[in-house]
Formats: C-alpha cells, sequence, structure tokens
C-alpha cells in the first residue's frame, strides 16, 4: 500500500480551478518532487494535503487512512508536516523553543504539571530538551540553540523550519521550496541534509522546487503541474526529458 | 548554584524575590509608622493593578492579543466575590475562610466570562478583536449598572428595573442596588493578601510561559499557521490562555472588592478607560515582560500622587509617554537608529566582545520587546 | 407615535454616527488602522467652533470652515507623526496602541485648555421645526440638516473616490499598497489625503453632534467615535455606502433599544449589535471577504 495516495484532487477559488484533478501515489521511503511553473497550483497542492485549503472534490488517502478534510492540527497528528515557500518560524521564541514546539504532540504533560511544576514537567523537559537538540545538531543548530530564530540567517531559518517539522515525527514531509533564496553551496549542502533526513529518519519527502539541479540531484520521481492540471509524473530521467515540459516548463 | 540555574529561571526568581523583598520592606516601614496615610491607603490598590498587569500582559504580551475590556474581567471578579461576601456575612463562616472563599468565587467567574467570551472573541484577530473585547467590557459594566440584587427569607430576589421590583418581604435586604452598587462590604483584602495574589499570579504565568503550554499558546502568537502544521490546537490554547487571563482579573477584582466601601460599576472605575490605562502599565513595562508590568504599574501609580504633580496633567503625560514609547519600541526607523547606536553595541565594541546573535542584532534587543526594557 | 419618534430621533442620530462612520471607513479601508482618535478629533472639531461662535462671536460660515482647517491640519499632523513611522512596524498593535495614545493626548491637552466643565454648545441650524400630527411629532432644524448633510457627504465621498484620480489612487492603495506604488503612486501622500478627509469630516460631525446634543466636555468624541466604528464595521468596513446604512441602522437600533427595552443598556445594545454582526457575518453588510494567504 502506498504511503499517500490521492484521487481526483480539485479545489476552486470563486469559479477557478486551481488545482483540477490531481493524482499522486508517493510510496514509502520515496522522495518525490513537485515541479512547474509559477502559479501552476503547486502550493495549493500543499495546502490541500495539509488541510489548510478544504478540496472541493477527491481524497486523500495517508496510509490507507482517509484523511480528507480533515483540520491542519490534525493532519499533522496523523503523520503529514511540511514547511513554508514563505519562512514561518516562531520568530520570538528561541531555536530549541522552536522545535520543542514542534515536540508538542508526542512529549505531552499537563497544562497543570507545567503551572506547578510537578515532577512530570522535569521528567518530560529532559527528554524534550535532549530530542530536540538531537534534531538541532542534526542541521548543526546545536550551537545557536538560544538564540532568537528571527536572528538566525536565512539558510539556517530554512533548515530550522524541517528541523521543527521533523520534530512531529511525520511519516511524510513537504518542503516548500526548501532552497529558495540559496546560493549553490548552501543548496548543494541542503541536498546532503535532505539525503541525511531521508535515510536517518527513513523519511518520504515530496518538495516542490525550482532548482533543477536540486530536483535532477535528488528526487527519483516527478509530477509536473501546468495550469492547475498534471502535465505529465513518473521517473525523473524520463520526465525531464518529456518535450512537453521542457515547453511548458523550461519556456522553450 | 546561582549560576547553574538557567537565565530565564535566574530572571523569574530575582522576580520573585523583588516582590517579596517589596512587601518586607513596606510592612517594617509601616509597622514603623514610616508611611504616609496616602501610601498606606494606596498599598492594596497598588497590589491590584500589579495584577491587573500581570493579566493583561498574558493577553497581550503572550498570547499576542490585544483586549481592551480586561476591566470587564475585574469587574465579574469583584461583584461575584462582594455579592458572595454579603450573602454569607450573616452566617456562622469564619471571616477568613469566606474572604478565601470570596476570592475563588471571584477567580472562577471571572474564569467562566473568559471563557464564554473568548469562544467567539478569539475567533477573531487584531483590530476586531480589540473592538470586540471592548464592547464586552462595556457590556459587563452596563449590566452591573441596571441589575438590582436582593435577600429575603424565601431566598434570592433578581431584577433589572428597580429594587421595587425585587418584590421581597419586609426583611429583605437589597444586596446589589444597580448604579449604586454593593455597599458596606467588609473591607477584608490587607496588603499581605494583594501581595500573596500577585506573586502566585507572577508564579503561575511565568511558569505557564516555560511550559509545554506555553510553548503552544506562544507559538500561535508567532504564527499561527505554522502552530497549525506542527499540530497545535489553536483554539484551545487561545482559549486557555485567556480563560488564564480572565481568571487572574477576577483575583485582582475580589481584591479591589474588598478594599473599597461601596463598590460601583462606574466608567471611571471599570469602563474601557481602565482597560487602556491597564495596556498603559503593560506596553510601558514591555508587551510580554511580567516584571516590567508590575513595576510600570506600581510606579505609574505612585509617582504622581507622591510627586503631587497636578493630578489633571497625569493622564496627559501618559499619552505622551504612551505614544513615544511605542514609536521607540517599533518604528522601523527607531529600530534601526538603536543598532546603530544602542548602548549595548557601544560597550560590545570597546570591550571587543561579540554581539550575540550572528546577524550583528542583539538577541534581546530585537522582537518583541521581551526582558530589557526598564 | 412613540416608536415614529424614536425612529426620527434614530435617524438624526444614526446620521451622525453615519458621517463619523464615513471618515472611519476611509482611513481603515486605506491605511488598515483603527483609528482610535478618530472620535477625539471630532471633539477637537466642536471645541474649534464652539470657541469661534460662542466665545469669539465669529459667523457660522467662518467657523465651521475654519474648524475643518484645524482638524484636517491635526489629523494630519497626527498621521505624519504618529502613524506613519509604524506603518512597517512588526506588530499590528504597535499603531492601534498609539492611536489610543493620541486619543488620550488630545482628550487631555483639552481638558488641560477647556477644563472639565460642560460647556453647552449653542446650535449652529436656525431652522423652524417640522411639526406633524398636530405638533406630536417633532421633527427639528438639526435633525433635518443632520441627514441632509450626511447624504451630501456620503455622495460626495462617493463621487471622489470612483470619478477622481485622486479617487482612484485611493482605491488602488487600498487594494494593494505596493503595486500601487509600483504604479507611480504616492501612496503616503494618498494615505495622508485620506486622513485629511476623515479629519475634515470629523469636523462637520462635531459641529453636528454639537449642535443636536449640546454638552460639549472632553470626552465628547470618545463613546460616539467607538459607535461610529461599529457602524463602520456593521457595513462593511472600507465601504462607504456600507458606512452610511451601517451608520443609521446603529442609531435607529440605539434609539428604539434606549425606548423599548432599557435607557441604560443604550450603549450595551449597540455593542451587542458589533458582537452579533462580527459573528454572523464578519465582514458586515457590504463588506468583502479577504483571506490570508499560505
Amino acid at each position: 500500500m502506498a504511503l499517500l495516495d490521492v484521487k481526483n484532487l480539485s479545489i476552486s477559488f470563486g469559479g477557478l480551478r486551481a488545482v483540477d484533478s490531481f493524482e499522486l501515489t508517493i510510496e514509502q521511503g520515496e522522495l518525490y518532487g513537485l515541479i512547474g511553473p509559477n502559479g501552476a497550483g503547486k502550493t495549493t497542492v500543499f495546502n490541500l494535503l495539509t488541510g489548510v485549503y478544504k478540496p472541493t472534490e477527491g481524497i486523500i488517502l495517508l496510509d490507507g487512512k482517509n484523511i480528507t478534510g480533515h483540520k491542519t492540527a490534525q493532519i499533522n497528528h496523523e503523520g503529514i508536516a511540511r514547511t513554508f515557500q514563505n519562512i514561518r518560524l516562531f520568530k520570538d521564541m528561541s531555536v530549541l523553543d522552536n522545535v520543542k514546539a514542534g515536540l508538542h504532540q508526542h512529549y505531552k504533560y499537563s497544562t497543570a504539571s507545567g503551572i506547578f511544576r510537578l515532577p512530570g514537567y522535569y521528567r518530560m523537559e529532559k527528554k524534550m530538551n535532549e530530542r530536540a537538540m538531537e534534531l538541532l545538531s542534526v542541521f548543526e543548530l546545536n550551537k545557536e540553540a538560544d538564540y532568537l530564530a528571527s536572528n538566525l540567517p536565512y539558510g539556517k531559518q530554512r533548515k530550522l523550519e524541517i528541523a521543527r517539522a521533523l520534530a512531529t515525527e511525520p511519516k511524510l514531509l513537504l518542503l516548500d521550496e526548501p532552497a529558495a533564496g540559496m546560493n549553490p553551496n548552501e543548496t548543494q549542502e541542503l541536498m546532503d541534509t535532505i539525503r541525511f533526513v531521508r535515510k536517518e529518519f527513513g523519511m518520504t519527502i515530496l518538495l516542490i522546487e525550482h532548482d533543477m539541479k536540486l530536483v535532477s540531484g535528488i528526487c527519483e520521481k516527478l509530477t509536473v503541474l501546468n495550469f492547475g492540471r498534471i502535465l505529465t509524473q513518473g521517473e525523473t530521467s524520463a520526465v525531464l526529458k518529456d518535450k512537453e515540459v521542457i515547453a511548458a516548463y523550461l519556456g522553450e | 548554584m546561582w549560576k547553574k540555574l538557567s537565565k530565564g529561571t535566574r530572571k523569574n526568581t530575582v522576580t520573585y524575590l523583588l516582590v517579596i523583598v517589596t512587601y518586607l520592606v513596606m510592612s517594617i516601614l509601616q509597622s514603623g509608622g514610616h508611611l504616609s496615610n496616602l501610601i498606606s491607603g494606596m498599598l492594596v490598590l497598588l497590589c491590584v493593578y500589579a495584577i491587573m498587569a500581570v493579566s493583561l500582559n498574558l493577553t497581550v504580551g503572550v498570547l499576542g492579543e490585544l483586549s481592551l475590556g480586561h476591566a470587564g474581567f475585574m469587574c465579574v471578579g469583584a461583584f461575584s466575590s462582594a455579592l458572595f461576601t454579603q450573602l454569607t456575612v450573616s452566617t456562622e463562616m469564619n471571616a477568613n475562610v469566606r474572604f478565601f472563599f470570596a476570592i475563588v468565587i471571584g477567580i472562577v467567574t471571572a474564569a467562566v466570562f473568559g471563557f464564554m467570551i473568548g469562544i467567539p472573541v478569539l475567533r477573531l484577530k487584531g483590530d476586531y478583536l480589540a473592538i470586540v473585547t471592548l464592547a464586552f467590557g462595556e457590556i459587563i459594566k452596563n449590566l452591573c449598572n441596571v441589575l438590582f440584587l436582593g435577600k429575603d427569607s424565601s431566598g434570592i430576589h433578581v431584577s433589572m428595573k428597580d429594587t421595587m421590583s425585587l418584590g421581597m418581604g419586609a426583611d429583605g435586604v437589597v444586596i446589589i442596588n444597580g448604579p449604586q452598587g454593593i455597599t458596606r462590604t467588609p473591607k477584608q483584602a490587607t496588603f499581605l493578601i494583594g501581595m500573596l495574589i500577585l506573586l502566585i499570579s507572577l508564579i503561575i504565568v511565568l511558569n505557564l510561559i516555560n511550559s509545554r503550554t506555553g510553548r503552544a499558546i506562544m507559538s500561535i502568537r508567532d504564527n499561527r499557521i505554522a502552530a497549525e502544521s506542527v499540530g497545535i490546537n489553536v483554539t484551545k490554547y487561545k482559549l486557555l490562555a485567556f480563560t488564564v487571563s480572565a481568571a487572574i482579573a477576577g483575583a485582582a477584582g475580589a481584591l479591589y472588592a474588598h478594599n473599597t466601601s461601596s463598590l460601583m460599576a462606574t466608567s471611571a472605575k471599570f469602563g474601557y478607560n481602565m482597560s487602556i490605562m491597564f495596556l498603559v502599565f503593560v506596553v510601558l513595562g514591555g508587551i510580554g515582560n511580567m516584571r516590567g508590568g508590575v513595576i510600570a504599574a506600581v510606579l505609574l501609580t505612585v509617582l504622581p500622587e507622591v510627586l503631587r504633580f497636578a493630578e489633571d496633567k497625569r493622564m496627559l503625560i501618559y499619552a505622551i509617554v504612551l505614544i513615544l514609547a511605542m514609536l521607540w519600541n517599533w518604528a522601523p526607523a527607531a529600530r534601526t537608529f538603536r543598532e546603530k547606536y544602542g548602548i549595548r553595541r557601544i560597550l560590545a565594541a570597546r570591550t571587543g566582545r561579540k554581539v550575540i546573535g550572528s546577524e550583528g542584532i542583539n538577541a534581546s534587543e530585537s522582537g518583541k520587546q521581551k526582558e530589557e526594557e526598564m | 407615535m412613540r416608536f415614529l419618534t424614536s425612529f426620527i430621533n434614530g435617524i438624526s442620530l444614526g446620521s451622525v454616527y453615519a458621517i463619523i462612520a464615513l471618515g472611519y471607513t476611509m482611513v481603515y479601508g486605506i491605511a488598515k488602522m483603527l483609528n482610535f482618535a478618530h472620535g477625539d478629533v471630532i471633539m477637537v472639531g466642536a471645541y474649534a467652533a464652539f470657541v469661534m461662535l460662542n466665545q469669539i462671536g465669529l459667523p457660522v460660515y467662518v467657523a465651521i470652515p475654519v474648524s475643518m482647517v484645524v482638524c484636517t491640519v491635526l489629523g494630519l499632523i497626527i498621521e505624519r507623526f504618529a502613524y506613519r513611522p509604524l506603518r512597517k512596524a512588526a506588530s499590528p498593535l504597535a499603531v492601534l496602541i498609539t492611536a489610543i495614545g493620541v486619543s488620550y493626548l488630545l482628550q487631555n491637552l483639552a481638558l488641560l485648555i477647556f477644563g472639565a466643565n460642560t460647556r453647552s454648545f449653542s446650535s449652529v441650524v436656525h431652522l423652524k421645526s417640522l411639526r406633524l400630527f398636530d405638533g406630536r411629532i417633532i421633527i427639528t432644524g438639526e435633525m433635518i440638516v443632520n441627514a441632509v448633510v450626511c447624504i451630501v457627504i456620503m455622495t460626495g465621498l462617493t463621487l471622489f473616490v470612483n470619478k477622481t484620480k485622486q479617487g482612484q489612487a485611493m482605491r488602488a492603495v487600498s487594494e494593494d499598497k505596493g503595486a500601487a506604488q509600483l504604479m507611480g503612486i504616492n501612496a503616503n501622500g494618498t494615505i495622508a489625503l485620506t486622513f485629511a478627509i476623515g479629519a475634515a469630516l470629523a469636523a462637520v460631525a462635531g459641529v453636528l453632534m454639537c449642535s443636536s446634543y449640546p454638552a460639549l466636555t472632553p470626552y465628547t468624541g470618545a463613546m460616539p467615535g467607538i459607535k461610529a466604528f461599529v457602524a463602520a464595521v456593521f457595513g462593511g468596513i472600507g465601504s462607504i455606502p456600507g458606512a452610511f446604512i451601517g451608520g443609521i441602522l446603529l442609531g435607529v437600533i440605539e434609539v428604539l433599544g434606549k425606548s423599548y427595552i432599557s435607557s441604560q443598556l443604550g450603549d450595551a445594545i449597540v455593542f451587542s449589535v458589533l458582537i452579533i454582526v462580527l459573528l454572523v457575518k464578519p465582514t458586515g453588510i457590504l463588506g468583502k471577504n479577504i483571506q490570508e494567504k499560505v
């Protein structure tokens, strides 16, 4: 059974069909790319998958479970985590606390133990700190744990967003243009990190990206969107040779 | 030992010590007869305002929503606790036990109001949320003004019209008398109890902030959509913060009610102007900075009284200081200026120490004015 | 009869709310900020007119334009020095809190200059009252003037926004400030112009309000200002006809409520309307729906 199975997914905004009959199957452990020109509806697909928008039609199955129309927080509990195209960190919180906020669902103690500092608080906070530091070290952010998130340089902010998403222990990780605004060196480093995350966490990853070098370098399969519809999907090498894709996407 | 504690814990401990030391110093001064009548008479009120600053700071600084109706929650706490005291004053109950329950009733009633009002209000955002909290505050004040309640041998009578329509027997006693409110509540609130409630409020709020729940609340403040994306139930935590904030305001109200011989829901005492005054404390103390808010509440209440500079100019000065503080703390131009010429930066340059925060912005100087102000 | 009397009183009060709400809605629609001090500009306008009419003895046709100028200048100063520096501030609360500060500043300046005493404002309207049904219903000159001025202002503003170049610039800035600037529109200038218009309207509203309800104190403007905001929200913030409809409806609801439910609960009724509107239709009667982009 596929990890993610999307069938006939569509959404309309006031008559405009932003995403039309979208289909997607991702197997456990795959690194999958979603590409297409600006305005093709890629981020809208992410918003549909994470429940930010409710689809007009279609179903989304995660691990065989129907999650269509669930709320964003609920969908995260069910196993999808994401990053955002325009970085959305908790900017007035420390780097460490950003990740600890991500641990919210899996490291629990009651509000009362927090307020009255019951033993549960100390026990769980210790575990949370350890886990958060572990995640931060994966992204080489452990030295900056006490910084305010907004004080991190851009590239590290993107990494912190990924660390925060991983903290929620997802089955599927959605990355929205992770390399946006990075220079070639940083992109190279990011590719290594993504590979590492996939290996280390056994993570299934779906990413939106414009950087063709990154896409062709790490994605095994691709889906190409254009004007809300699927242009083509399949193995990366085959898709990138497709004439239609070259015409639509690379602007030939 | 001290060095081992985290920076946050140390800061909180200083705050608690400050409250305790202030209490001790003032008590010693008072017992030695060194306090003027003016100050002695203000001590409980100062606690009330300081607690309100903590309460509102939880909503504004931690939850990140602007409430202009906190005086309403205080009003609910005041009336419900005073009502309880009046209803039980003739019973056998020990006076101190009764006062304790009165405070609990004030807290619980205000929390219930906070919860009920929070459900609709917290769906709104920004300006709309602010104006609707103002609306609720005014409605509460208005309703208190038309509420009549009396007690006789057959039980409790309520009316929204006048004392006559209560229809009480000959032995009836009016407890809430419309615009005249509740009179002759025993003045049981003391400086000690006030400081205790303040200390407990501070402990609750500061512990809350540094916990899983607090992180959830602050993550919603910083970015609601991202908070949802990491599985945080936005409605739940917003409501929780708002309810706790209202409950603390209720405690302040209960304290207030037992410090005045006539409790009336006038605009001067529970209107939106009062809510705005609490907001001034919070803003000047540094939004999100609990200690700062408490200090601001005390200074802004005591200074004008003590220095005797004309009462009528006090609000004018508040207004000017409020505007300047906002501009200084929030205007992008002022920020740039501070980053260039900030004292910390100059010191750092002189001692050759690296400024924390890799982009050259000191962590504590950017973002929300966290702790360093005041 | 009682209903009709209340209804007419409500329209008169509503006209005043509508004029204030028109200023509010323009500023909110374009600068995207709740100008909490708008009500206090009304108070300043009323005091300016009061000084000229009752203390200096200038004629009405001088006093009103001059108080409009006073308010316009005041509006521009407030915008330039208190609001503009915060336009790009990280938190939207910053400018709102500052506006509250400005509101307090104006009230307390007025308190210092004019004292807390209630001044009795003599009406600027010298029309005969209309007597209907053998004098059982009286429509005062003030009521007629309020309604007429309100309609004139609304029509004028609608034409201005739709037909003139500055009006187009306003709509553009309201839609998308960044894009408008790229098209060569001076966004700061446009916002300042909006504040100027709003403040001038506030002066008119102040004079009319104090003509109908002659008690003038430093706090006269605060509550009507807040209620006018309620009216603007009711009608759909940013919409000129919305502010008009919202203002009239709110005035009628308030007076009918005071007359039939409880005279002490007038404010509570108005605020309940606000809460209900925001919960049922947050965008108001004629408002547009805006969704946050992810």
